[in-house]
């Protein structure tokens, strides 16, 4: 986020765009109701009528992947009614007036035909945050999972840098993470094109730098992403290490994934349970758990804070730091002799100018938020405040692009996916814990009433939903959340393995997986499968 | 009244007040209680909560205001230069002590085990510093429990509710879901849901705000009460919520080695206080029979994992990366650090893809 939690009740105007925030983020989002409740306006963009949308002044259900559409038109009429922050533009920016020129083109009407939103709508929201002293902007996955997922950040960069809306309190582009330690393993360096603190690994002086602190010759150019190497397991990947991930059941095209993993000679896995992906390694490590292992996380404000064991682990667990640490030993490696999470993470902050004023003992209250270039530095909870990282905010000029894959007479409905509140993710855990299921036991797909009469579809029936990678069966559940022609289920229940169907390309730029625009076909079906069996979804949907 | 944090004082001036006989500033806005906090004055409160609007409605934080006729709620009261105020007096302690008397008179219980939540011996802790114990306004009770509602969650046992408003207010204005309120008045008070149903069928997320906010035990944490009989004293470790990236502070409370309960952190920066379902209550997983506790490797003979010891499970692994590296170079070998882990994992990932292979073919999972 560019901007601290504390600042999201602060804002007048508040656009969500891609964000199922009450049951994604639910903390950070009891801040957005505080500033509704002191009479702050909201805009929601999503597909479905989500809990945001409910308490939403202008809700924009656009179809999945029009965003850059929707955002075009925003900025459309933010310059034609001149709301542009000129003072800002000026002296804060490049290529405003080619953007400008660019937007002049894309009226509301232009949008509404692509986005399926009522132009007025779009209007109402553009001058809305166009209008707004203090206007931001609040993203998930929603945004970026697509093929076009830096076009839409880029697409509301340019929408704040036009109004001024970054670098001031309650402002700001706010990706809210959705792991507890996502940005913690990009902080660390687990990025193939970035050493530890976003220095980038093509870079002559970092390359010097970490040459010489790992005492070795380094490769000169970036590394593959985990997207490409999962497509070439077998055909220049050999072997993979995967820790914490169940890789088999989050990552799109479920048979492309296992199919890669099965190509390896060797699939290491470390992880707290026997997971899907666990059950196909050559060797299984054992992992502590939250609660039993001390360490440093990130949150998706920038701030580092201590995670504390409480519980000693199960068995003969051990922290992952100290598994990879000596498997890197019996490789014959030297220099792999840690004793601490202590000794690992005092490492990093040496060699991290975002860290460079952290280390153990420093973070031990929470209070640092990174950028902390030195010593007694206070860190940085606002970013951009004076100036951008590399002087000037640059508007891009984007187009709207269609997904890879649209809908058609064969596969008719649009599949989008997400999460919900009780489970989270694969259930590893939520499953695993009493009386989460009470809240939540089964996976249902979401369906308008109009489309399930339509396809002749029952609530409560159960459907078979498919498409070219696959097939699953599901029970269908009868709901105005989700627009006419779109379908939702979330990834958390084994016997619905959405991600047999998702796959429909990559961003180009950062490659990141498509998941929330997935054409489908949906037809009833009498039977259920039989419940409770691991994979059943799988076995079912060879097709 | 509106509380309204951090105006400025006008014109710079210094805004003083008399407090207990000394002269004390205080900003604009600032109630009486909160001055009285600042300075330690321990007024007992049984509807206060700091992240709540003041609420006046359980009148134990009255003071003597100079000029007033009566005690004023200094919950409820905005602080005013020249305002002369007396925080204890033998008349307030009386008033006091016979408010709780009067207060424990409708519960059932005035003891409740202090797993039921973060603020449960509230009023147990009061009733022993007023001495307030006598029974001498035994009578009827308030609050009509609903052992019906069988969330695994919340305990709702409203006959032990003295209508602080306490959880109607938390769920309102900190949360802002509105799954409960207020019903009747006067000893037919009832805390509900719309048409009085399960929460499970409100606008309730079961975030266990309620809970933590309950003065009395009158709501309960039923994951960490299910833990009451688990020997040992509990102990709490400051850590953070391992579910999305907001980064709640929690205290995880533990008896022995098990984890009996999560408290969220009142001073958690992320968080304040609150959490969700999540956070509050899913943490067991940790315990779980299906936990990994040996390594594991594929039997040559039959191709199947089974446990095997460190040595012979780093041994084998380290032995198969290094054929591949032989066979296919270092270039064939791919890290994938996890989002869930901390730092010192990810970290560890990227310098043995690094320092160990010279590659840069390390990811993480936030591509998918």
């Amino acid at each position: 986020m560019s901007n601290p939690l504390a600042d999201m009740d602060k804002p007048d105007v508040i656009f969500c765009i891609g964000t199922n925030m009450t049951e994604c983020h639910p903390v950070a989002a009891t801040r957005l109701k505080k500033a509704l409740a002191r009479g702050a306006k909201m805009i929601v963009a999503d597909p479905r009528k989500i809990g945001l949308a409910e308490i939403a002044d202008v809700h924009l259900p656009i179809r999945v992947g029009s965003d850059v559409s929707l955002l075009l038109a925003m900025a459309h009429v933010i310059a034609r009614e001149g709301l542009v922050n000129e003072e800002f533009v000026g002296a804060r920016t490049a290529h405003g007036e080619d953007f400008l020129k660019h937007v002049e083109q894309y009226t509301p009407e232009w949008a509404a035909e692509i986005c399926e939103c009522d132009p007025a709508d779009i209007e109402k929201a553009a001058l809305l945050y166009g209008g707004a002293d203090r206007g931001a902007i609040y993203y998930t996955v929603g945004i970026t999972e697509h093929i076009c997922g830096v076009d839409n950040v880029q697409s509301l960069c340019n929408l704040a840098l036009m109004t001024g809306n970054l670098g001031r309190e309650g402002t700001g582009v706010n990706p809210m993470r959705g792991q507890n330690n996502i940005q913690g393993a990009g902080d660390a360096g687990a990025l193939p094109n970035n050493y530890p603190g976003f220095q980038k690994v093509t870079v002559p002086a970092h390359q010097e730098k970490f040459r010489e602190a790992y005492g070795r010759e380094v490769d000169l150019e970036i590394g593959m992403t985990k997207v490409t190497a999962l497509d070439l397991c077998g055909d220049g990947i050999h072997a993979m290490i995967i820790d914490g991930e169940n890789t088999l059941v989050t990552d799109p095209d479920r048979h492309h994934c296992e199919h890669a993993l099965k190509s390896l000679d060797c699939l290491v896995v470390i992880d707290i349970f026997m997971t899907e992906t666990a059950k196909v390694a050559d060797v299984v490590f054992p992992a502590t758990a939250w609660a039993e292992t001390d360490g440093v996380c990130t949150n998706t404000e920038r701030r580092v804070q201590r995670l504390r064991a409480a519980v000693p682990p199960p068995g003969e667990a051990k922290p992952d730091w100290w598994i990879l640490s000596q498997l890197a030993q019996r490789m014959g490696w030297d220099g792999f002799d840690f004793g601490s999470a202590r000794e690992v993470f005092n490492e990093l902050c040496a060699l991290s100018p975002i860290y460079a004023g952290l280390d153990w003992d420093r973070i031990d209250q929470g209070e640092y938020q990174w950028p902390v270039p030195e010593e007694g530095h206070p860190g940085t909870p606002r970013l951009h405040e004076e100036r951008f990282e590399n002087g000037r905010g640059i508007f891009k000029m984007l187009e709207y692009r269609d997904p890879e894959e649209t809908i058609s007479d064969e596969y008719p409905m649009w599949l989008t996916t997400g999460r919900r509140l009780p489970q989270y993710h694969t259930r590893t855990q939520t499953g695993r814990s009493d009386g989460i299921d009470y809240l939540l036991s089964e996976e249902t797909l979401e369906v308008h009433p109009d489309d399930l009469a339509r396809l002749g579809l029952e609530d409560g029936g159960w459907a078979e939903m498919s498409n070219p990678r696959g097939c699953l069966h599901v029970k269908v559940r009868a709901t105005g959340k989700s627009p006419k022609g779109t379908v939702f289920a979330s990834f958390a229940f084994e016997d619905v393995p959405v991600n047999v169907l998702t796959g429909g390309g990559y961003d180009p730029v950062t490659q990141t997986a498509a998941l929330k625009a997935c054409p489908v076909a949906l037809k009833p079906v009498g039977q259920p499968p039989a419940l409770g069996q691991v994979g059943s979804g799988i076995e079912l949907g060879r097709s | 009244m509106m509380k309204r944090n951090g105006t400025p004082a006008t014109n710079g001036a210094r805004l003083t007040m008399t407090l207990d006989g000394e002269k004390v500033a205080f900003t604009r806005g600032e109630t009486v209680y909160e001055v009285a906090e600042r300075h330690r004055k321990e007024i007992p409160t049984l509807c206060y909560d700091p992240r709540l609007e003041p609420f006046g409605g359980c009148r134990l934080c009255v003071v003597e205001l100079e000029g007033a006729r009566n005690p004023v709620a200094s919950c409820t009261t905005e602080a005013q230069p020249g305002m002369v105020v007396r925080t204890r007096s033998a008349a307030l302690e009386v008033q006091r002590r016979i408010l709780m008397e009067m207060v424990a008179s409708e519960n059932r219980d005035t003891d409740v085990d202090p797993m039921h939540g973060y603020a449960s011996q509230e009023m147990a802790d009061l009733l022993d510093r007023y001495d307030a114990r006598s029974g001498r306004f035994e009578g009827a009770h308030s609050g009509t429990s609903r052992p019906d509602d069988d969330n695994p969650f919340i305990k709702r046992d409203y006959e032990n509710c003295i209508s602080c408003y306490r959880c109607v207010r938390v769920c309102a204005e900190q949360e802002g879901d509105y799954a409960i309120s207020v019903m009747n008045r006067g000893f037919d008070t009832q805390i509900t849901t719309e048409f009085g149903g399960l929460l499970k069928d409100s606008a309730c997320t079961f975030c266990g705000q309620c809970i933590q906010t309950c003065p009395t035990g009158a709501l309960g944490d039923l994951k960490a009460l299910a833990n009451r009989e688990v020997p040992g004293e509990t102990e709490t470790t400051r850590t953070i919520c391992p579910y999305c990236g907001v980064g709640c502070s929690v205290d995880v409370m533990t008896r022995g080695e098990k984890i009996v309960g999560v408290l969220p952190a009142m001073d958690g920066p992320a968080n304040e206080g609150s959490l969700c379902v999540k956070g509050q209550f899913a943490f067991d997983f940790v315990h779980h029979p299906d936990r990994l506790s040996t390594p594991f490797v594929r039997d040559d003979d039959s191709g199947k994992l089974r446990p095997a010891s460190w040595d012979e499970a780093l041994d084998r692994a380290a032995g198969k990366l290094r054929k591949v590296v032989k066979e296919h170079g270092r270039r064939s070998v791919y890290g994938i650090a996890s989002g869930r882990a901390p730092h010192e994992a990810a970290y560890m990932m990227q310098r043995f893809i690094r320092a160990g292979l010279g590659t840069n073919h390390i990811d993480n999972c936030s591509r998918a």
